[in-house]
């Protein structure tokens, strides 16, 4: 059913295939978040993985940072519509974190936990093999606080409420459990490919 | 680990996604240079909660489809109906359609409305404090107008920015509604004009403004909601904070570059 009137923007030719359904290009980088953003100095900072209730390992943000680290460019998609081409990321893969406690992932899914409370789910398949990292820097800069400065979570072929901002450890959990946004109608999974948005899309 | 395809599989839906639906315009109207306020009748109408959002999408001739998020300014007492009120953005692809284009008797469909973070629950005990930034009113407008339906509501303070009176969108409906509901405070901080009202703001909301608005409150804050522009959302809720309200119970919604 067409709109009457309604023309449109389609997205320039050569990034169409880049841009999945229902998304538009956007040129900077706009801010989303649940509510005030937690300013956390890299002196309180510290990064816990678990294992269920379990603490494997704790690092501060000296330890965090002296792993090895990687850097990629990628196309991120936020389930608002907006999507931005060529976002460049520094930071540790979850694969080197794995490695750096000694530990193959022990269940298939995992909980990112913040600094503000917020929680998402994510399997295990999706950030390990070089897909998901830790990121410190965006643009070959500090990452700042609005953007989940020091340092958040990037899987970039989820929808990006996934990669959560202001991380403090990920969680290893024997289920797939819905962290906050799930919690609230927001997809179990996210792929931007398939416009998983809401709870039964 | 390699079942990367199967892990992710498990997770195809198991319930039909919720579809998109046909919505009638039945107006168009103007509400500032800037703003407009567009009514739809939905095919299949569904109760919601104030504060909350419904998507539009529009289709061209070719089958290229887009569509965005809009606060609903209408609040759930006014069943059949949802009001979006739309800001035109200067590079925006949506919203000049509803400024130049869209007339009463054009059908869009929507989807929603949806999320339920943004949104107030009249039930919740406690003092709820609104503010919003230009166009950021939206949801507070759901919210202060449903208010005017509910038994007995908590106390809300509605702060309001915007440059100047002729921005301020429904300004006199709020007015008439502090006038009209009990424990109901209404305060515009305007940027750029000097405001009518001794009780209003001729400055960017500061930290002795929120202190003001919440001394007017008379009780202290449970329930906080920020919304508007990203760099005024992070101002105001940083603002709170400072003024004692816990992060937990301030929920924003902040409108994008986009």
């Amino acid at each position: 059913m067409a709109t009457r009137g309604f023309v449109g923007r389609r997205p320039a030719s050569d990034h169409a295939d880049r841009v999945p359904p229902g998304q538009h290009l956007v040129p900077d980088f706009p801010v989303l978040s649940a509510g005030p953003t937690p300013h956390v100095a890299t002196a309180d900072w510290s990064f816990t993985l678990k294992v269920g209730p379990r603490p494997v390992q704790v690092w501060t943000w000296d330890e965090f940072n002296a792993l090895p680290r990687s850097r990629y460019t990628r196309d991120i998609h936020c389930v608002t519509t907006w999507s931005k081409l060529d976002t460049r990321w520094e930071g540790v893969l979850v694969d080197d974190i794995l490695a750096a406690a000694g530990i193959a992932a022990p269940t298939a899914y995992l909980l990112a936990h913040s600094y503000d409370g917020y929680s998402t789910n994510v399997p295990v398949a999706d950030v390990i093999g070089g897909k998901a990292m830790v990121a410190t820097h965006f643009d070959d800069r500090p990452l700042e606080a609005d953007h989940g400065g020091p340092a958040r979570l990037v899987v970039p072929h989820l929808y990006f409420w996934k990669s959560a901002k202001w991380i403090h450890g990920l969680q290893f959990t024997a289920h797939d459990e819905a962290g906050f946004w799930e919690l609230r109608g927001y997809h179990m999974y996210g792929d931007p490919w398939r416009e998983q948005r809401f709870t039964h899309d | 680990m390699t079942d990367g395809a199967s892990t992710t599989g498990e997770r195809a839906p198991s319930v039909a996604r919720e579809p998109w639906q046909p919505a009638t315009i039945t107006a168009v109207s103007r509400l500032t240079s800037r703003v407009v306020s567009v009514t739809l009748r939905p095919e299949r109408w569904r109760p919601f909660l104030a504060g909350q959002h419904a998507d539009v999408r529009l289709t061209a001739e070719d089958g290229y489809r887009t569509h965005r998020s809009y606060s609903i300014a209408s609040p759930p007492a006014a069943e059949g109906t949802l009001e979006l009120v739309i800001e035109l953005l200067g590079d925006g692809e949506v919203s000049p359609f509803f400024h130049e284009v869209a007339a009463a008797g054009d059908t869009v469909e929507i989807r929603g409305p949806s999320a339920s973070h943004f949104a107030w629950r009249p039930e919740e005990p406690g003092a709820v404090f609104l503010a919003a930034g230009g166009s950021g009113v939206v949801p507070f407008l759901s919210i202060v107008r449903q208010r005017a339906h509910v038994t007995a509501p908590s106390p809300m303070a509605l702060l309001y920015s915007a440059r100047s009176w002729e921005d301020v969108i429904a300004g006199e409906e709020l007015l008439a509604h502090e006038q009209a509901q009990r424990g109901l405070v209404v305060s515009f901080a305007l940027t750029r004009q000097a405001p009518r009202r001794s009780s209003d703001f001729a400055a960017r909301i500061d930290a002795s403004i929120v202190a003001e608005m919440m001394a007017r409150l008379g009780e202290p804050v449970r329930h906080a909601f920020v919304c508007g522009a990203q760099r005024f959302v992070g101002s105001v809720a940083d603002l709170l904070v400072g003024a004692g309200v816990p992060a937990q119970s301030i929920r924003t919604e902040r409108y994008g570059g986009s």
